[in-house]
Formats: structure tokens, C-alpha cells, sequence
């Protein structure tokens, strides 16, 4: 059908969008569940879930609408990534509703404490885990035929989805110790200073496996970074130099600086992944044009997203406003 | 055994529909309950209002917490379980499921945050706006919901292209024929089930003799309430049905226990349908009354499960029970209101106890009309996924093994069950604070709290306090 300018494209626009707010913004407070097993007392962990409470369910809410705008805008996506991972999108939804149900509770608690903070550190573990190995499905490529996934119930878990699993779990880590630097003080902070270089280095080592592995499993990935000079190797080139800025700033005790250069590591190693995959929304064989829906469709819910999202970004905008500064221990009773 | 996932699929999406169900039900009607109480509060400042909606607000806000977290799970199901159905029907539900969610984080941005935490911070007005807002979000959000749902039922505005439905009318798709009378026959079902909620909870609290005369003005407004509605409800379903026998002829039939088509059926009163034998055991009936209800004439003709082959028929013995009990629920309320306005008459429905220990237990029924409600439409539906045009087998998705569905059926029963029955101890408990503790100042350390519907509730999880 003739359309008047490329909806497919502008909606690609924006579900990138959606993931990137997704991961940047969910990904530290995930960080403080990952951690959490690690804090070495209760002092500390009340500190850590205080410094994301008033944010941590709008942040989720990228998640839903996301999901939401894939079904919408590229069933295709929808119809084959789910089944593909079956089994991980319900550890995924597992894991969210624990932790999910820890911040409520937790606060409540008294005697039940220790139970409702390994539902918040299990619960966000596990979801990041989960998280980490779609990318990594996602870059190996699904089995289709006929717009149907074929494949089998756990070919989404190989080596390679273990590595990005755990790589995604070491970043949201690092996301989480940023932040917690960020907005916390004394032994906390202090706490955190001393972890994030190690988590650096973590996640260092596991996208350094990746872009050595990835161009020998996919073609397309090798002939894209390597046939000529090409203009994208731009891209991991600031994400090292994020990853430098991070470091650097760790160790000359800045206070914002290790979370707004993380922020931008991940940020260009996205926008990479984004570049080594383009325009394939399902690899290997579909891109998002035969994911596409109709653009009665399209048009129809964009109506509601631009209406939606501005609505969503200031209250965002104003809840991180009204929460600034540093956190402070001081539980609920 | 042979593990059919089409079965367990069904299993499951019944289950987690079936528990998000009840909470959405109970804050829609709610939510209209509290914009009422927060407007009387305004109109005339007695201070009762205040107490009662400071109270119902507490107890609203732990219930969406619930409904928010068992709603997010339901949207994924579409692409795991039913993917080629989620396929096919995206550029329908795509867009419709995304409004449903996209109104609910709008009400929730916009003015969830003023209606539960605002009372002290914005003008009186403000926070009426913001509870009528929420009541009026919930209804708008239902509405999605139900159009995707009566889309499924009585499907119209589509054309199937190379295995894709394509939307050729929104309004028709949005509005099909049996829109109307679903949205009428849920809207009524949410009040009744604030109605009879609130209803039971003050007759609690009138009985231990707390706060009086608050809960009494409570009890008095949900049985005004009662006494307009039931009888509403038993009138809409009743058309509801006569469009049901329109558009789908067998579901009626699975309703009544009708097997051969014929005139002057009976209304079953009781009876064990065999489907093997296409016949029913122990019937206990009423002459020619079907025949009555369904076509206003004593020797009407009422159709039967033999218009169809027996594998194209609707499991018989759920969708009769199923109406059977939300019929029952619906008539005892009816029966309640009516005592309700007898003793009222008399002047004294806050006295009797037997009255008042029965409206505790009616609490529960309007939950249990609800589901047996959506049990009759969704099964009764059977073997179709989309009426007429394409059945569960075909919608089911094709990698799915019966060992997978299993174990996400299983995985989710115990999240459930876990998570849910925290929730539903702490919603005791808040109830069991009532309306002294939910008015007692509180010094809240203001800066670091979650602005989170459940930090709304003061209670703790353990312990008396
Ligand atoms: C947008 C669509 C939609 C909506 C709003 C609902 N359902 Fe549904 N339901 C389905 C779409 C669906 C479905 C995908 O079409 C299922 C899955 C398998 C099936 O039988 O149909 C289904 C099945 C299904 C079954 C099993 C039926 C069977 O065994 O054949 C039950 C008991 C319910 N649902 C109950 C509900 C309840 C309590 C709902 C209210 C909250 C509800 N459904 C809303
Ligand atoms: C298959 C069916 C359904 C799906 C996929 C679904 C999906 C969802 C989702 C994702 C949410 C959470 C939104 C958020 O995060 O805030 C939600 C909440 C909600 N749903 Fe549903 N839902 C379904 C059935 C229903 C039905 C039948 C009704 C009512 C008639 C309903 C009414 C609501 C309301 C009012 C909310 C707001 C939260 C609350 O009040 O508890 N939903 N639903
Ligand atoms: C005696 C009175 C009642 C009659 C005759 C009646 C009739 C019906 C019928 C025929 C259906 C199925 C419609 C279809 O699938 O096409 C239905 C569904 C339903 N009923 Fe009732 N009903 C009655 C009372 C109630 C009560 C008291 C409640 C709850 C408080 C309730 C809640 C529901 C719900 C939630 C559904 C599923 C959604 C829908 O299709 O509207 N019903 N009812």
C-alpha cells in the first residue's frame, strides 16, 4: 500500500528509544538487587533500596511499553521473540514480580526482613540475567519459517547467551554502584567506590568476547565492521573512552561522573549493536519492514504515544527532581 | 499422559486471567465509590466522608497495586501461549492492548500520585479532580479491554490478508455487536462489587461496634446502591444473553443444556450434562421456561448442541455451572437488597445481626459472579478463539511443547501463590485497622518514601500495629 511518509521507521525510532530508557534507567535499580547480597549490612541495604524506591516502578514502565508498541507496531517481533523465549520471558516476569513485591513489603517487615531481601536480590538477579540473554538471542539469530518460530524450547541458552546474560547482570551492577555513589555518603559510598572498577572490568572482558565473537557467527556483523573504512567504528571508539572516563573518575573520587560516563558505555555499545543489526528486527531473515504492521495501525496508536510519552517524561522528570540529593538510611516504621 | 500444550495453554491463560479479574473488578467500582465520598466530603464538609474515603483509599490503593502486577504478566501471555493468534490479530489488539495500558500509566502519572498522597498538599477541589480522574481512567481503561474481548466474541471491521486481519472499519472493529452490553453488564458488575464489599467490611465493623456511625453511612449508601443495581444487572444480563443467542447460537445452548433443537424447552434447574452421550442426567426443570426467557413465547423454538458436530461444541458442563452460579450470586442479591429495604422500612438494617452476618459473607459473591461470568463467555466461546474464524488450535503457538507450558503453568500457580497471599494478608490487615487507623496522624519521614501505591497503607506486615 502507497503511505504518505515511513511510520515502520518512526516506530523503530521509538521502541529504540523505549529500550535504551529501559535499560539505562531500570538497569541501576536492578544494580542495587544484584548487589545486594554483597552489602555488609542492613544499614547498607536500606540505604541502597531507599535510593531507588521513589523511581524504580516508572522506570519499569518503559518495559510495558515497549512490549506494549512491539505487539502494536511489529508483531512480527512480538509473535516470535516470546515463543523463542518461552522459558526466559517467564523467569524474566518471575523475577520482576518478586523484587517487584519486595519494595512493597520490605519496608513493612520486621521479622520477615531476610525473606523479602532475597526476593529483591533472586527477583533482580535473575530478571537482568534473563534480560542480558535476549540480547544475546537477539544477536545469534532465530530460527523462522514462514513468520513462525521453529525452533526448539531452550535454543535460546548457549554459551555465548550465558556470557551476555552474566554481562548484562555486571553492567546493571555497574549502573547500580554508579548511582548508589552518586546518591549516597560515607560507608556506603565508600562501599561503592571500591566495587565499580572490578565491575568495570567485568563488563570490559564481556564486551570484549562479544565483538570478538560475534563478526565469526554472523556474516552480515563481518562484512558490515569489516569491508573498508567504515564510519561506525566511531561508536565503540567512545564507548572505550567512556569505559576511560569511568575509570578515571572512580579514582579522583568524583561523585556524578562514574554514572553519567556508564550511562554513555552503554549507550554507544547499543547504538553499536543497533548498527552491526541493521535493519534486521529478527535475524537472521526478517527485517522491520516484513516485522511491520499495518499503518492504519501504526498511525493509529502513534497518536496516543505522542500524546502519552511527554505525559510520562515530565513526571519522570519531576519525580527525579523532587527526589534529588543524597539518600539517607532513615527506614519506614 | 501425553502433555497437550493447547490444554495447558488454556489451563494457564484461564488462571492468570481469572486472578487479574478480580482485582480490576473491585477498582473500577472502587474507584467511583471514593470520587463519590471525596465529593459528598466537598459539598458538605462533615468530616465523615473524609473518614470513610481516607480509609477506602487505603485499602484501593493495595488492590491496584495487585491488579497492576498480574496485569503485566497477561500481556505477555498473548505472544508466548496464543503467538499465531497474536500474529494474526495485531493490528487490531496491538493497538487496543496498548491503550488499555497506555490510559492506565497515564492515570497514574497524572493524578494516582495527588489521590493518594495529595490530600494535605493540593486544594480540596484538586483532589476531588484527581479521584474522579482515577474513576474515570479505570472505566476508559476497561473499555479497551472489553472491545478487544467483544472483538473476539463477535468479531466485525476485519479482513483477513495473507494470514493477517486487517482493520477495514475501527469503529465497527471497536464497537461490534456485542460491545455494548458487555461493557454495561462489567461496569455493573464493578459497582456491585464496591457495593457489596464496602457493604460487608461496615457490617464487620458494625457488629464489633466501631466507628458507628460512620459505618453506617457507609452501609446505608452501599445498599441504596444494591437496591438500584442488582435488579439492573439481572435485567442487562438478561438482554446480554438474548444477543448471546443472536451472534452465538451454541454457547446459549451450552447454557441451558439444550441438546436437540426444539420448541418449548425447559429451564433447567439443576442437571449433570454428559457430553459423551450428548444428554443430560438428573434433570430438575421448570416447563417451557427457557423457551420463555430466551424467545417471549411459551413454545418458541430454542436451538440445541445438534446444530453442531460434538467437537465443535463448547465444553457443556462448565459453561452450565458456570451460569448457573453467577445467576444464583445475581438472584441473592437481589434477595438482599430487597431485605435490605424491608428492614430499612422498619428503620433498623444496622440492628439485625443476622442481616449483617449474611452481608459479610455476600461480600465474596459478586467475585464469584465475576468469574463464573467470564468462565461462561471465554469457554462458552469454544471451540473458537475468534468467533467463527479461527479456534484455539490454530491460535495456540506452534513451538510451544507440552513440557514448556507445564512448567510457565506451574511457575506462575506458585508465584501466585506466594506473592498474592502476602497481598491478600496485608489487604486483611488493612481492613482490620479500619477506619480508626487509617485517620490516625502518622508521622511519615516525608523524603524518602516510595510514592508507591502500597506506602498509601500504614499497616504493618507483622504484628499488631
Ligand atoms: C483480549 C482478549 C481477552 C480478554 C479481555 C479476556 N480473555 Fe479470556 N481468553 C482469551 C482472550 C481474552 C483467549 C486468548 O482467547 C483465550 C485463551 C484460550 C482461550 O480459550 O481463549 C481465553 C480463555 C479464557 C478462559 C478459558 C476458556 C476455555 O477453557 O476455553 C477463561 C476461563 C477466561 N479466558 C477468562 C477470562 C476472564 C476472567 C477475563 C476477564 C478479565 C478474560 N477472560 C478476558
Ligand atoms: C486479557 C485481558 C487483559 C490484559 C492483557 C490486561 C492487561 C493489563 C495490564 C498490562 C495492566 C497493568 C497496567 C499498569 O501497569 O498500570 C492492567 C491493569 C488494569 N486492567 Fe487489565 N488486562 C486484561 C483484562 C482486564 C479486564 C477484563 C478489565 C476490566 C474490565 C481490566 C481492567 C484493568 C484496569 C482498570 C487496570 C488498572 C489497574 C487496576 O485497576 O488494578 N483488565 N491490565
Ligand atoms: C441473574 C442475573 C444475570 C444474568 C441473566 C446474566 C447473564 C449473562 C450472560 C448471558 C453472560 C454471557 C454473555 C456472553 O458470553 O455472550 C454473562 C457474562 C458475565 N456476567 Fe452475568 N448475568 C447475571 C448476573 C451477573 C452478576 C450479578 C455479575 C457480577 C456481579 C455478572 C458478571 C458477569 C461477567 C463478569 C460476565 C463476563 C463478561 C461479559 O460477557 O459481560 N453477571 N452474564
Amino acid at each position: 500500500m502507497e503511505q504518505p511518509f515511513d511510520l515502520t521507521l518512526i516506530w523503530a525510532g521509538i521502541i529504540a528509544f523505549g529500550v535504551m530508557m529501559y535499560v539505562l534507567m531500570d538497569g541501576f535499580d536492578l544494580g542495587q538487587g544484584i548487589l545486594f547480597p554483597f552489602a555488609p549490612d542492613e544499614h547498607h541495604r536500606d540505604v541502597m533500596m531507599n535510593s531507588v524506591a521513589p523511581v524504580w516502578d516508572g522506570n519499569e514502565t518503559w518495559l510495558v511499553l515497549g512490549g506494549a508498541g512491539l505487539l502494536a507496531a511489529f508483531p512480527l517481533v512480538y509473535a516470535v521473540f516470546l515463543p523463542a523465549l518461552y522459558i526466559g520471558v517467564f523467569l524474566l516476569l518471575a523475577g520482576l514480580i518478586f523484587r517487584g513485591v519486595a519494595f512493597e513489603f520490605r519496608f513493612k517487615a520486621k521479622t520477615s526482613k531476610y525473606l523479602w531481601n532475597w526476593a529483591f536480590a533472586g527477583g533482580s538477579t535473575v530478571a537482568a540475567f534473563a534480560q542480558g540473554a535476549v540480547v544475546g538471542a537477539y544477536i545469534q539469530g532465530f530460527k523462522t519459517e514462514n513468520f513462525r518460530y521453529v525452533g526448539g524450547a531452550l535454543d535460546w541458552l548457549t554459551p555465548f547467551t550465558v556470557i551476555t546474560g552474566l554481562g548484562l547482570v555486571a553492567g546493571y551492577a555497574l549502573l547500580g554502584a554508579t548511582w548508589l555513589i552518586m546518591k549516597s555518603e560515607g560507608s556506603v559510598q565508600q562501599w561503592a567506590y571500591k566495587l565499580a572498577p572490578r565491575l568495570l572490568l567485568m563488563v570490559l572482558v564481556v564486551f570484549a568476547v562479544i565483538s570478538v565473537y560475534t563478526p565469526f557467527v554472523d556474516p552480515l556483523v563481518k562484512e558490515r565492521w569489516f569491508s573498508g573504512f567504515s564510519a561506525i567504528w566511531i561508536l565503540p571508539l567512545l564507548a572505550l573512552y567512556c569505559a576511560y572516563i569511568v575509570f578515571s573518575s572512580l579514582r579522583k573520587q568524583q561523585e556524578g561522573m562514574p554514572f553519567v560516563a556508564t550511562m554513555g558505555l552503554f549507550l554507544f555499545t547499543y547504538l553499536g549493536l543497533l548498527a552491526s543489526k541493521w535493519p534486521y528486527m529478527v535475524p537472521p531473515n526478517y527485517t522491520l519492514y516484513d516485522a511491520a504492521s499495518a499503518f492504519e495501525s501504526q498511525l493509529f496508536l502513534l497518536l496516543g504515544f505522542l500524546f502519552v510519552i511527554p505525559i510520562v517524561l515530565t513526571y519522570t522528570a519531576w519525580t527525579y527532581w523532587v527526589f534529588r540529593g543524597k539518600v539517607k538510611a532513615g527506614g519506614y516504621h | 499422559m501425553e502433555l497437550d500444550p493447547l490444554v495447558l495453554s488454556r489451563i494457564q491463560f484461564a488462571f492468570v486471567v481469572c486472578f487479574h479479574a478480580i482485582f480490576p473488578v473491585f477498582t473500577i467500582g472502587l474507584a467511583s465509590f471514593i470520587a463519590v465520598l471525596e465529593a459528598l466530603s466537598f459539598k458538605t464538609g462533615n468530616p465523615v466522608w473524609q473518614k470513610l474515603s481516607k480509609f477506602w483509599i487505603q485499602v484501593f490503593a493495595v488492590v491496584f497495586g495487585m491488579g497492576v502486577v498480574s496485569g503485566i504478566v497477561m500481556s505477555f501471555q498473548f505472544g508466548t501461549n496464543w503467538s499465531n493468534f497474536a500474529y494474526a490479530t495485531a493490528n487490531f489488539l496491538g493497538p487496543v492492548l496498548s491503550y488499555e495500558v497506555i490510559t492506565a500509566f497515564f492515570l497514574e502519572a497524572a493524578f494516582l500520585g495527588v489521590l493518594l498522597f495529595g490530600r494535605d498538599k493540593v486544594p480540596q477541589g484538586v483532589h476531588l479532580f484527581a479521584a474522579i480522574m482515577v474513576a474515570t481512567g479505570t472505566f476508559i481503561s476497561s473499555f479497551w479491554i472489553l472491545s478487544a474481548n467483544s472483538l473476539m466474541q463477535t468479531p466485525d471491521g476485519l479482513e483477513l490478508r495473507n494470514g493477517m486481519y486487517h482493520v477495514v472499519s475501527w469503529a465497527d472493529a471497536l464497537f461490534t455487536a456485542s460491545f455494548a452490553y458487555r461493557f454495561a453488564h462489567m461496569a455493573l458488575a464493578s459497582f456491585l462489587t464496591a457495593a457489596l464489599v464496602v457493604a460487608g467490611v461496615s457490617a464487620w465493623f458494625i457488629l464489633q461496634k466501631r466507628e458507628f456511625e460512620t459505618n453506617r453511612k457507609a452501609l446505608s449508601i452501599a445498599l441504596w446502591m444494591l437496591l438500584i443495581l442488582a435488579p439492573l444487572q439481572v435485567f442487562i444480563g438478561d438482554l446480554h444473553g438474548l444477543n448471546t443467542l443472536k451472534h452465538q447460537p451454541m454457547k446459549v445452548a451450552a447454557m441451558e443444556g439444550n441438546w436437540q433443537t426444539s420448541n418449548g424447552v425447559p429451564l433447567l434447574l439443576f442437571a449433570i450434562p454428559d457430553q459423551d452421550a450428548q444428554t443430560n442426567h438428573f434433570e430438575v426443570k421448570v416447563p417451557n421456561m427457557a423457551s420463555y426467557v430466551l424467545t417471549h413465547d411459551w413454545n418458541g423454538e430454542v436451538p440445541g448442541l445438534n446444530e453442531v458436530a460434538p467437537e465443535m461444541q463448547p465444553p457443556v458442563f462448565i459453561v452450565f455451572w458456570a451460569f448457573r452460579v453467577m445467576v444464583a450470586m445475581g438472584l441473592l442479591m437481589v434477595l438482599f437488597s430487597i431485605w435490605g429495604l424491608v428492614l430499612r422500612v422498619k428503620g433498623k438494617y444496622y440492628q439485625s445481626t443476622s442481616f449483617l452476618q449474611g452481608l459479610r459473607l455476600m461480600s465474596l459473591s459478586p467475585f464469584f459472579a465475576v468469574l463464573a461470568g467470564w468462565v461462561v463467555t471465554e469457554t462458552g466461546r469454544a471451540p473458537w478463539l475468534i468467533y467463527g474464524q479461527m479456534t484455539h488450535a490454530q491460535g495456540v503457538t506452534p513451538s510451544l511443547t507440552g513440557g514448556m507450558a507445564l512448567f510457565t503453568l506451574i511457575g506462575y500457580i506458585v508465584v501466585y501463590a506466594l506473592v498474592f497471599s502476602a497481598g491478600v494478608y496485608y489487604l486483611l490487615k488493612v481492613f482490620r485497622g479500619g477506619i480508626e487507623k487509617a485517620n490516625r496522624p502518622h508521622e511519615q519521614d516525608e523524603v524518602e518514601r516510595a510514592k508507591r501505591p502500597f506506602s498509601a497503607a500504614h499497616a504493618s506486615l507483622e504484628g499488631d500495629n
